[in-house]
């Protein structure tokens, strides 16, 4: 269970760092009056703090499928799976379709409505590829003989990127709803958050990515064995 | 002196938020049915809850009956009581306790008590209900299923979990447990994001964490562990139904069943209890801090003191939180572990103590020298903290290793947690009905009525787990539906006669209360806005019941915390939040 404890650890500095503003020692029973107003709530829509605590959520639930593989890992009878090419190439589509969200983002900050909608519509083709790409990598490992319930480290495999997967699905539903409104015309104070929304959730779901890969081809536990050698 | 400023209404930005951009639905079903107003929700939640925990309820009886007086019923196999046990766990934490408080208590009063017009993403937390609907429909489905629901034990533990030999292991009873948790793993998730950021985003003007109630409190942090904890149950529940139905082996190892080789392998059950268990003690606290936050405010009205030490209370609400989610593994003192983790996870556990004593020790200092009215809400508070005491000490016997070893799966592990998140809880929720009930409802509930239903539940309550405890400790082990007569077991056959008798007592008396519930929403005595001059914001509203965007034209400004009562020198004994009334003075801690 030790990656879900890093995370949460991360989870608890960003809270305890967050608690810390908020004048915990403060002396209610002493106070009265309205207090200055409102500075102690932060400048961030409310979009954007709801989309951080459900990253929160998902992060831990990432971190949680990490953690059973990594406990798994540790048994004798482990057998790694071996990851077809194409997920490589998929891993770079969706580091480009990050980035192209990225681009877009700045092209609304600028009011750029033609980059705007072109940054978004290619951020979602290169989505799309990348699911595509994933389904491909499921076919070839299927055909090299280790479907689903080969053996374990293959069922990792299908899960954790299946689940990955769909939460880029979900993710694709909301920025089709954001270009609907570009689209549409609609006022650009509004697509601009609904961008920067998708763009926040882009670029965590390729860390998530990556640190999932890094766990499947069992770079992680090498470098948990690191640490431990060093720990003990 | 600390005041924040000189006048009282110095820095307040001019009136603002004269409306919010609430959805204002015009149809019938819009506005009850599928309705975005965080109080309907809260109510939907409440009635859904209660209806399934009766289920549970009846499921218990059961239990008693055959644990009774076994071999009367005939219906009752052992299989058939496999599948009670189960569900009626299942039920009561997660489909009753975790949605009344969270998605009933946690609606209701979290805009409310934060001056808020409704929570922040309404739309959402209107799902949030609709898919917990369809979570508790799948479960009740399982009732149905071919062979029953699952009787895998409320822990579900693999590999027996889907294996033939348990009750619903291979028909759809498992698949439709599963399925069910992990639909209201999802709808939890969108109404929890819902208080979480509603406490963050959209509290009043004044309205600064720390005058928040403890109430608020209480659910705020319960929420964020639960979101955290509960993604643990919903990655083993996924996992689980990939062995169940795909034929994966996260879970199970290689096994013979009936002399057949089945074609699983490789698979580790011990996976499944650490991730269980990573949701499974959280959700202890998550049942618990909510519990805890609506008792001090309960003390505090109704006590007409001051919380002592409310920034203890609070610091001891984030800690207990942080905290429980190191101790999962003293549910798995038996799992074969390493020593030195068992060591590990019962210091933990027993660091809980402390800021969970503070806790106690305040409530006790509040009620010191106060002025203790003993309504319904008080003495369903008090009744709260001696039997969560009397549940934590036994907790400091099965924290500690080598007392549990024995103590495991016996009785006594099932008196203890009944104790300590069975029985507690459902005080306050009593307590915290009878308290909130006029402001849902704008009638008080009947008092003779509720007294017999305290009366009742706080001495059966007793009388049913007091006893448990003995049986447990003379060795009785739990989840067995019979037992041989032996030198051990033939003594107390009459205990657990009298066990089931009060058992059937104290569920008969929640009919009672169900009644009152339905019988004062039209008999009830009038209770006008502020029945118990209760000092926090939901009890200022301009309408009782509040309307739909609670507040009317203008948010109320908040210019103190939530437990100025009996304060020296005021003209009443207690002084609203959001009044700015007359400065008054005072020096030093109290």
């Amino acid at each position: 269970m030790s990656i879900v404890l890093v995370f949460l650890l991360a989870v608890a500095l960003v809270a305890g760092w967050w608690l810390s503003q908020q004048r915990l020692t403060s002396k209610p029973w002493l106070e009265t009056g309205a207090g200055p107003p409102a500075s102690d709530r932060p400048e961030i829509p409310t979009a954007k703090i709801g989309l951080g605590v459900f990253l929160a959520v998902v992060g831990g639930l990432f971190a949680l499928f990490g953690s059973a593989l990594v406990m798994r890992m540790g048994y004798a009878d482990w057998y790694q799976v071996r990851l077809p090419d194409v997920v490589w190439v998929n891993t770079a589509i969706l580091v480009l379709s990050s980035v192209l969200i990225h681009i877009a983002v700045g092209a609304a900050r600028r009011d750029e409505t033609a980059q705007l909608q072109a940054g978004v519509a290619a951020a979602g083709v290169s989505t799309l590829a990348f699911l595509g790409g994933q389904l491909l990598a499921w076919r070839i490992l299927i055909d090299s003989g280790e479907p689903l319930a080969a053996h374990p480290g293959a069922s990792f495999f299908y899960l954790i990127s299946g689940l990955h997967g769909l939460h880029i699905l979900g993710g694709l539903v909301a920025l089709a709803r954001t270009g609907a409104r570009l689209w549409r015309g609609e006022e650009s104070r509004r697509v601009r958050l609904g961008v920067e929304l998708c763009a926040i959730y882009w670029h965590f779901l390729l860390i998530v990515w990556f640190g999932m890969l890094a766990l499947l081809m069992g770079w992680a536990s090498d470098v948990v064995a690191l640490c431990r050698t060093i720990l003990t | 002196m600390a005041n924040a400023s000189d006048r009282p209404d110095a820095g307040i930005p001019p009136a603002e938020v004269p409306d919010l951009a609430l959805p204002h639905p015009h149809s019938w079903w819009a506005k009850y049915v599928f309705s975005q107003d965080a109080k309907y929700i809260a109510i939907q939640y409440a009635c859904t809850a209660t209806a399934i925990g009766l289920v549970a309820l009846v499921l218990s009886w059961l239990m008693r009956l055959q644990l009774g007086f076994p071999g009367i019923f005939d219906f009752i196999t052992p299989e058939a009581y496999y599948q009670y046990i189960t569900m009626h766990g299942m039920i009561m934490v997660i489909y009753l306790l975790t949605a009344l408080f969270l998605g009933g208590f946690g609606n209701y009063l979290i805009p409310l008590m934060v001056g808020a017009r409704d929570m922040v993403f309404p739309f959402v937390n209107m799902l949030s209900y609709w898919v917990y609907l369809l979570a508790v429909l799948v479960l009740v489905a399982s009732f149905f299923a071919p062979g029953g629901p699952t009787g895998a034990g409320w822990t579900l533990y693999p590999p027996q979990a889907i294996l033939s030999g348990t009750p619903g292991g291979q028909g759809a009873g498992i698949i439709l447990m599963l399925v069910s948790l992990i639909l209201f793993i999802i709808g939890f998730t969108m109404g929890g994001l819902n208080y979480v950021v509603t406490v963050l985003q959209a509290r009043t003007r004044g309205m600064t964490l720390m005058r928040m109630p403890l109430t608020v409190w209480g659910i705020f942090i319960a929420t964020v562990m639960a979101l955290l904890a509960f993604p643990a149950l919903f990655v083993a529940c996924v996992m689980m139904l990939f062995d169940r139905l795909l034929g994966t082996s996260f879970f199970m190892p290689a096994l013979v069943e009936m002399g057949q080789q089945l074609s699983y392998g490789g698979g580790s059950p011990i996976v499944f209890q650490h991730l269980f268990w990573f949701f499974g003690h959280p959700e202890v606290y998550i049942v618990a801090l909510p519990a805890f936050g609506i008792v001090s405010d309960l003390i505090s009205v109704h006590a007409r003191k001051n919380i002592f030490g409310y920034r203890m209370m609070v610091w001891a609400l984030v800690i207990i939180g942080a905290l429980s989610f190191i101790v999962w593994a003293h549910h798995m003192y038996v799992s074969g572990m390493h020593p030195y983790f068992g060591f590990f996870f019962a210091t933990t556990t027993l660091i809980i103590a402390v800021p969970t004593a503070i806790k106690v020790y305040n409530w006790v200092l509040t009620l010191w020298r106060a002025d203790i009215h003993l309504t319904l809400p008080m003495l369903f508070a008090l009744a709260f903290i001696v039997t969560f005491v009397n549940g934590g000490l036994t907790g400091l016997f099965l924290g500690n290793v080598v007392v549990d070893v024995p103590l495991s799966d016996t009785m006594f592990v099932v008196a203890h947690f009944h104790m300590v998140m069975g029985v507690a809880p459902i005080l306050v929720i009593f307590g915290a009905i009878y308290h909130w009930y006029p402001k849902v409802t704008g009638r008080m509930l009947n008092v003779g009525l509720g007294h017999i239903h305290f009366w009742v539940t706080f001495v059966g309550a007793y009388a049913i787990f007091f006893p448990m405890h003995y049986v447990g400790l003379v060795g009785v082990p739990r989840r067995y539906p019979e037992i041989e007569a032996t030198f051990i077991t033939t003594p107390i056959a009459g205990l657990n006669a009298f066990i089931s008798v009060a058992a059937l007592t104290v569920g008969a008396a929640q009919i009672l209360f169900l009644f009152n519930l339905f019988w004062s929403l039209r008999n009830g005595r009038e209770a006008g806005p502020n029945p118990w001059r209760a000092c926090s914001l939901e009890w200022q509203t301009p309408e009782t019941p509040p309307k739909h965007g609670n507040w009317g034209k203008e948010l109320p400004v908040v210019y103190r915390w939530a437990y100025d009562y009996s304060v020296p020198g005021a003209p009443e004994d207690f002084i609203a939040q959001n009044d700015p009334g007359p400065r008054v003075e005072r020096d030093g801690p109290p």
